[in-house]
Formats: C-alpha cells, structure tokens, sequence
C-alpha cells in the first residue's frame, strides 16, 4: 500500500501537524467560518489559497462580492468519524495506481463515501447560520451563491493540485449549500488528484479543503484584465477581454472576447477591438445557467461601455499596486447593482509571463543625461505616433 | 504617382507669366546652375507649416534670417554631432527646405564639443533664461525706438546748438541698418536655446517610448508641459477683460466687434484695463508673425473684441472659462507620479527623474519663446516696415504704403539713399519713376504664385528620414514622406495623434487668420496649420485637423491645452476633406475619416 496515500485520524495528528492547526485548537476549535471582509492574512491556512485571495482583496476594499470561507477546520471534523476514514483507507488500500479505471472507480467511490456521510452538526449548524447572515445581508431569501473549494497544505506553496477547484454555481437555499460543500470536499479525492498525489509523494492527510460560499454575481458581461500590455510588457496598459454573461464563455474559449488596451494613467481607450460573439452563458429564468445564442443587435456590440472599461482598468489597477506586482484579474458586471459600483472583482493572481522577464538595462546612455541625448540625437528612436 | 523620388527643383513647371519671380528673393535663397550638383541631390520639403503663402521679398527676408539663425546654433555654435544647419530655398515663391547632416566620419569628433557647449547651456539654463528674457526685452525695445518718420524740413536748433553734427538723414540710414541687424539680432536669440531643448525632449521622449511601448506622444507631452505659460497669457488676459466689461455693465458694447464705443466712466475704465495689459500680451498676432499681412491684436482690434464678445457670451450662459492651473497642476502631477510608479527599477527611476528634471527646465523656454519672438518682437518689427513704408509714399519715393512689401531689404538701401541723399541737396528723387513699375510687375508676379499649388517636396528622399531635427519641428517622417510620394499605405488620413478624444462633425477649412471667424460652434477646423491665437475659437470648435505640425507644434500644443481632439501632420488633409463633409477625428489614434 501506498504510504502516501492513507487518510489518518485527523483527531490523533492535530497537535503535530503545524502551527495553524495548534492555534485551530487552542483559539478558534469551534469557529469553522472566516468571514471575507473579517480575513486575516495569518488565516491562509485556515481557508486555503482561493479564500484567501478574496479577503485578501475584501481587505484591500476591492469590490469583491460578500462571502464566507467555510475552514479547514471544518473539513476536519468528518475525519473524527472512524468509520469514514477506515472506508477510505481500505478503499485507497487496494489500489493500483498505474490501473486508470480502478482509480477512476476508487475516486468515485470515495467521493460518494465522504458525501454520503452526513456533515457533523456543529459544521452544519456554523454553515446554515452564515448562510442565513448572508441571505440576510444582501437582503434576499435563498440567496445564489458560489460555492468553491479551496484547498490548503501547510508545507506546499501551491495547493491547486489538490483537487478539481471545483466550483459550483447559482446554488440556491441552506440544503444545496450543505451539499455542495460536501462535494467540494470530495473533490480532494479526484481521479486526478489521488494520482497526482501518489506521484509527487504528498501525503494525503496533510491537504485541507476549505470552502468559498460567495454572493453569485449575475453578469451582464465580464471578462479578464491584464495590468500590462500582453505583447510589448508596456505597464502603463491594462489589456481587457470581455464578452457577454458570464466568463465560462471567454475562459472556455467559445467565444472571442471583445478586446481593448485602455492607458492606465491617461484613462483613455488605446485601443478597441470587437468581435462578433454568438454565445453567452446566462442565468435563466428556471434558475440554470445556460449557453444561449446571443440575440443578432448584441452580437456584434461592445459589450462593456468606456465608463465601464474605465473602471475596470482602475480595479485592475488597484489590484496592481495592492499586490506590488502586474496581476491578471477576473472581473464582471453585475446586472443588478447601480452604475458606478457594479464593476465586481472576482479574481487577481500575479502575472506570470511578463514579470517573470529580466528587465533590460537602459539602452546606450541611460541615466547620464548628456551621453543620452547625444545617443538621441544620433539615432532618434522616435517615429511616427504609435499606431 | 508613384515613384521614389519627387519632381526635381530643376524641371518643376512653375505658374505662368510669372518670369523675374527670383528677383523678389535673394540670391542665395535660389536654386541655380552654380550649386545644381549639390541641389539636385538634396531632399528638399516645404515647409507650409511655417511658411505656407507665397512669400514676399520682405516675407523671405525674415525667412531667410530664421533658417540662417536656427542653422547657426546647430552647426556653429552647439555642434550638433550629427546635424549641422537646415539649408533654404524659395522656388516660385515657395519655402523649401533641406535639412543638412553631418558626414559621419566626422560625428565622432563633434561629440566632445557638443557635450562641453550644450553642457554648460543645460548646467545653467534658468541664469541663462532670465538674461534671454532681458536681451529679448531690450532689443524689442530697441527696434521700438527706431525712429523712421519723415525727414524733416530743418533739422531741429538742439542739432546745432547741441554741437550733435549729425542730421536726421544719417540717422534715418543708420536706423534702417540698425533694423535689420536687431531682426537679425531677435531671430538668433529665438535659436539660442531652441534646438538644445527640443534635444532634451528628445531625449525624455526616446526614454519613455523605450520603458512604455505603447505610450501615446501625449502624455510624454502632458509630463512635460508648462501649467503657467506666457504663450496662453494674452487668451486669459481677454477672458478677465470680458469679466470686467460684465461687471462694469458694458457687456452689450461688444456685441459688435466691428464698432466698440467705450463711454463714459466705466468704459474708461475698461479702456484703463486693457491699456494695462495691452503691452506686451496685445502684441499677438493672428498669424504665426511670420507674413506682412497677419493681423496684431492690439492694432487690429475687432479681433480681439471678438473673442470678448464670444467670452461675455459663456459667462452670461454660466460657463466657468477660467482655466483651471489647480487642477491642471494636479493632473499632471498625478500623470507624472503614476508612470514613475509603473517603473521597474531604481535605474529607470532615476534616469526618470534627471530626464524629466531637465525636459521641464528647458520647456518653458520652448513654450514661452513663440510669444516673445513670432508675435512680441514679430508685431513691432512689422510694425516699423510699415512706419517706413508710409514715410517713403508720403516723400513720394513709393507711390503706396505698401509698396515696400515688394522692395528687397538690400534694395531698399537704395531708396533710402536717393531719399537722404536728395532730402540733403533738396532735389527731386528717382525712386518712384525706377521702383513704381517695378513694384507693379511684382505685386501682379507675386499674385500669380500666392495661386499656385506649390509641391510637397522636391528631389530624392533619404530611405529613412533620422534627422532629429525634421520629425520633431516638422513631424515629417519617413511614412509621411510615403504618403507623399504615394507610396504608402491608402487607408485614410493618418497623423500624429496630438490632442485625445474621438468627434464627428462638420468640417471647415480654413485657410487664413481671415477665414477663422467663419467657423461656425460645433464644426471641426481643418488647416495648413493653427496659430495660437487661434486659441478662443477651440472652445467652440469640435476637433481639430491640420496638414503639418508634430507633437510640439503650436496647433498640437494649444488643442491639448484647451482638451480639443486634434490629429497634426496628416500631410494632406486639407487636399482630402472639404468645407461641409462630415468627418471623424480621432485624437488618440491620429486617424480621420471622411464619413459622407
């Protein structure tokens, strides 16, 4: 058997497996939510890397829609069940790693196994009321929601691997909620994520699952943002894609986004390109999210106006200077809220590709004003306006 | 037409009927068989940025001593490695011009001299600013005191009595010599500095292009810029005389500009006022200072009441014309702070820093000297030629006034004579029987070529057009030289995007101060080029389109002062669009399209 791979009984490991926990004991053992505009950052390990990012950004006074991470603490608690972790380790017992099917039947089987089990009563009890806080809130009964994993590992800077991420949308009511977070704590035991583990040797039992519950935005578009110029580095551009609905169509690529580069400290609409898109995924009136065909008069329309990618850009840019770095930010328009505060920030991580680039020495003259305008001057640099 | 290289000076078909037209101008300024080899191998352009009229001999003169003056600097004075003067030429009346490099052997050596020259200007620019702004002052004041009245019957008892032994007529010939050096005098001082700050911004410009690609000419231009300008002084100076005519109840007397009567004690006082600021501000042209015929405020009055009249018209509709420097200085500290936060590194930051310390110290020179030189100092010498000329037509050595438009400088040293020398013995002159036809043919030649449509360019091009000089004063590039030669790309009028924002309207084309007043609220302005005087109109203007001008030209400067979309240096758009058609300009692009 794999030694990697066996869940241990998280009651008997607590005290030994890093300091988070050891505080989880001591302070907060009955405190299984993290309200976003309340985060810490010392919480990370708590609410798992995506959580984080959103308190992270609630801290910061982006507009983030509200939420709550259900904790790691949380998840935890359905380990105290022996009968659960012997199923899952006699099931991860057996396995053949190299046997696809059998690891795709394994997963299956855990996953029904973990959310068969009822969730423990003081999680469900800690979820319902949070539930409810939000619903009451945003001032709307069975409020949708967003429920998303969010996974942590005390001693692995990215956690991602850990499961699908997955994230389930325009959940409705206390009931779906409760289950959707059992699912999102399954989601550890993927096909995927079992092998992907088994692989790099992670043990099993020192992965987490946190749970993002979060305000469902529905989006009269949205989109990506760039800090940066994507094809020349040029940071004082923000590149924003956007398309119709919600971004499952730009990030799937169903679509080709509308795209623009808007000047970060002119403000101004550097550039516009739009494109002609067919599809957009949509809340519809049975409460599902749909593709549809976009009616003809939209297709071929801009969908964000400049105030709109004003905003954005100054979001984005907002994002930038809070994390010191040029991000790439998940963004959308949410239908319901006014003009003016209805630009919602779903997502900013850092910026790989750029930024990860050695910037370049000053060309021949550099900071010796003399030599440098005599190197102008020889070779003006300089040409027509920038079309 | 599609060629590689332009019409030759040499085989250029001129107008007709218009044989003698190189007398109007000096020799120098001519092509000809004695320099063809060196002509005919030159790439020469036209430059109706400055000089878009058919030129008159007194025209070309003080064309000819600006070329002369800013190609000093570069070759004499500063070194320049790789740019010595920009040669000159007038062709059927035309200003062509040749910008002249250096041969790169000898690049190198320039280098040094350059650095120690330029170095000391740039070490000590604001001490050596303040006593340009005295020089130019004083030699204004010179040129002021040149006394060219009439030469009088007797001269006075204190010539004797004073035991001065020298006579009016001598000071008559030696004023007119003293003239032409002091224009010569202002016309170096406006290259003093010229070219070594458009070096400097140059240089912060190449540095910007190099740490942000993409980013647009404007707001390198919007770092930069000056928030208290004298060029802008004589607009605001209308604006706070039009608050003053509201608040002291005579708003209605310039309801027509024509004829303004000022009465009783309030229009005393506004009268007071206006003689308060009429020197210098007034001495405004509405031209660019550069021909006989542009209009100076402080003479030509309804102009500047017009623009009264337009500015009572917005503050009694509610409107705050007051320019607002708080907010103005706040943004562009706001721009300035907000791209040195976008660098990468304490290099570049600090590179950031020293270029755009010294792009601001040279700016205000860049900015301010256009008022001193092209319309203070450009109004009183216009000013004198006519004094003279109505002195020689009242002593019937001219028949009119404005005879001696059409007299060369060195010519009229003759004129001069035969009247001196003649007023000594008090005996008949020969100037108006020699000079009248003279005059007469030339008005008729000078007619002929003010109707010509003068070439873009003459000769071969160089492949690419790298003189600092040509792209930044005149915006011409290699593309630009494309499209003219018909070469490049055919997709609507492009050009420099000067002023940002996006307007449709109807366009108007203007081509003289004359027609200014014809534009209509709401229309798009297309010319050659502006002139800042032009200034009141832009708040009733929506975009703004010209031939010639690059990032730094006055029409580039003055539509981003007044928030005006404007697109510089489309080459030929006043040939593309006419008075009427519906247009889009985009200012952030640098595109216009005819839209019907």
């Amino acid at each position: 058997m794999c030694e990697a791979c066996p869940i241990i009984d998280w009651a008997k490991e607590l005290p030994t497996v890093g300091s988070f926990t050891a505080r989880l004991v001591s302070d907060i053992m009955n405190d299984f939510i993290v309200w976003y505009d309340r985060y810490e950052p010392d919480q990370k390990p708590l609410v798992g890397g995506k959580n984080a990012s959103l308190g992270e950004m609630m801290r910061a006074e982006m507009p983030v829609p509200p939420g709550f991470a259900l904790t790691v603490e949380a998840y935890s608690m359905i380990w105290q069940d022996s009968s659960l972790v012997n199923d899952v380790n006699s099931l991860l017992s057996g396995l053949d790693h190299d046997d696809y099917a059998q690891n795709v039947d394994v997963s299956n089987r855990i996953r029904a196994r973990i959310e068969m089990s009822p969730m423990p009563e003081p999680v469900v009890d800690a979820l319902g009321v949070a539930y409810e806080n939000l619903c009451a809130h945003c001032d709307l009964e069975n409020l949708p929601v967003a429920v998303r994993s969010s996974a942590t590992a005390e001693d692995l800077l990215d956690a991602s691997f850990a499961g699908q991420q997955d994230t389930y949308l325009w959940i409705c009511g206390t009931e779906p909620v409760i289950e959707h977070a059992k699912r999102c704590w399954s989601s550890l035991f993927t096909d995927r994520a079992i092998a992907y583990r088994h692989q790099m040797g992670y043990l099993s039992h020192r992965i987490a699952m946190s749970v993002g519950v979060q305000k469902m935005v529905d989006p009269i578009s949205s989109g990506v943002a760039f800090t940066l110029n994507p094809s020349n580095g040029d940071r004082s551009q923000v590149a924003i894609d956007a398309s119709w609905g919600l971004g499952e169509a730009v990030v799937s690529g169903e679509v080709t986004p509308d795209n623009f580069l808007v000047d970060k400290v002119l403000h101004e609409v550097f550039k516009r390109d739009v494109s002609t898109k067919l599809v957009e995924y949509r809340l519809t009136t049975a409460g599902v999210v749909e593709k549809v065909e976009i009616e003809p008069d939209r297709q071929s329309q801009a969908s964000v106006s400049d105030a709109e990618l004003m905003a954005i850009a100054q979001l984005a840019r907002r994002a930038e200077k809070h994390y010191g770095c040029p991000q790439d930010v998940e963004w959308a328009i949410d239908r319901h809220l006014p003009e003016g505060e209805n630009v919602l920030m779903l997502q900013s991580r850092p910026e790989t590709v750029w930024s990860r680039k050695q910037t370049q020495p000053l060309r021949s003259g550099g900071t010796d004003s003399m030599a440098s305008i005599v190197s102008t001057l020889v070779s003006p640099l300089h040409k027509k306006s920038d079309t | 037409m599609t060629a590689n290289r332009f019409e030759s000076p040499f085989e250029l078909n001129g107008p007709e009927g218009v044989d003698g037209w190189e007398d109007l101008y000096s020799p120098s300024s001519s092509f000809g068989e004695a320099r063809r080899n060196y002509e005919d191998n030159r790439f020469w352009f036209w430059d109706s940025m400055h000089w878009g009229h058919a030129l008159t001999p007194w025209d070309a003169y003080f064309f000819e001593v600006a070329l002369a003056s800013l190609s000093q600097m570069n070759s004499r004075h500063y070194r320049i490695p790789p740019a010595d003067g920009v040669d000159f030429r007038i062709l059927y009346g035309y200003a062509y011009l040749s910008p002249v490099g250096v041969d790169p052997s000898k690049i190198e050596d320039r280098v040094p001299q350059f650095m120690e020259r330029a170095g000391f200007y740039f070490g000590n620019w604001n001490d050596l600013y303040d006593r340009w702004l005295d020089k130019v002052k004083d030699t204004i004041a010179r040129i002021e005191a040149l006394d060219f009245s009439p030469l009088p019957e007797m001269e006075d008892l204190e010539v004797v009595t004073g035991g001065v032994g020298l006579g009016s007529g001598f000071e008559l010939l030696k004023s007119y010599h003293q003239f032409k050096d002091l224009v010569l005098e202002a016309w170096n001082y406006h290259f003093e500095f010229l070219n070594l700050g458009y070096a400097a911004y140059l240089d912060f410009f190449g540095f910007c292009k190099e740490v942000f690609p993409s980013i647009p000419d404007l707001g390198i231009a919007k770092m930069v810029a000056g928030v208290d300008v004298d060029l802008f002084r004589p607009n605001e100076e209308l604006k706070t005389l039009a608050r003053k005519a509201i608040d002291l109840g005579i708003a209605r007397a310039f309801d027509d500009p024509e004829h303004v009567s000022l009465d009783g004690a309030a229009g005393a006082q506004w009268q007071a006022a206006w003689d308060a600021v009429e020197n210098p501000w007034f001495n405004f042209t509405s031209g660019n200072g550069f021909y006989h015929f542009d209009k100076i405020w402080k003479q030509e009055r309804s102009i500047p009441y017009g623009f009264i009249r337009d500015y009572i018209a917005k503050i009694e509709g509610g409107e705050d014309i007051t320019r607002p420097i708080e907010a103005i200085t706040a943004e562009r500290d706001r721009i300035v702070a907000e791209y040195r936060d976008l660098l990468s590194n304490d290099e570049q930051r600090e590179a950031f820093d020293s270029k755009l310390g010294l792009a601001r110290v040279v700016f205000p020179y860049v900015e301010n000297h256009n008022f001193y030189i092209e319309h203070w100092t450009m109004s009183v010498v216009w000013q004198k030629v006519r004094e003279l000329g109505t002195t020689l037509a009242k002593d019937g050595l001219l028949a009119e006034d404005d005879d001696l438009l059409f007299v060369r400088p060195d010519e009229v040293d003759q004129i001069l004579w035969d009247y001196y020398a003649n007023w000594a013995v008090n005996a008949p002159t020969v100037s108006a029987a020699k000079w009248g036809p003279i005059v007469e043919r030339r008005r008729a030649i000078h007619a002929k070529l003010s109707d010509w449509k003068a070439p873009k360019a003459l000769g071969e091009p160089p492949e690419v057009i790298t003189e600092p000089f040509t792209i930044m004063l005149w915006g011409i590039t290699s593309e630009s030289v494309a499209s003219w030669l018909g070469t490049g790309s055919d997709d609507g009028i492009t050009g420099m995007a000067a002023s940002p924002g996006i307007a449709e309207g109807t366009a108007r084309l203007v081509f003289s101060p004359e027609e200014v007043g014809d534009l209509q609220e709401g229309e798009i302005l297309v010319a050659p080029i502006t002139a800042p005087s032009w200034a009141p109109v832009f708040p009733k203007i929506r975009a703004c389109v010209t031939d010639i001008g690059g990032m730094m030209s006055h029409a580039a400067i003055v539509c981003r002062e007044y928030g005006v979309p404007a697109v510089t240096g489309t080459g030929f758009g006043t040939n593309m669009i006419s008075t009427g058609d519906r247009i889009r300009v985009d200012g952030s692009g640098g595109t216009v399209t005819i839209l019907d």
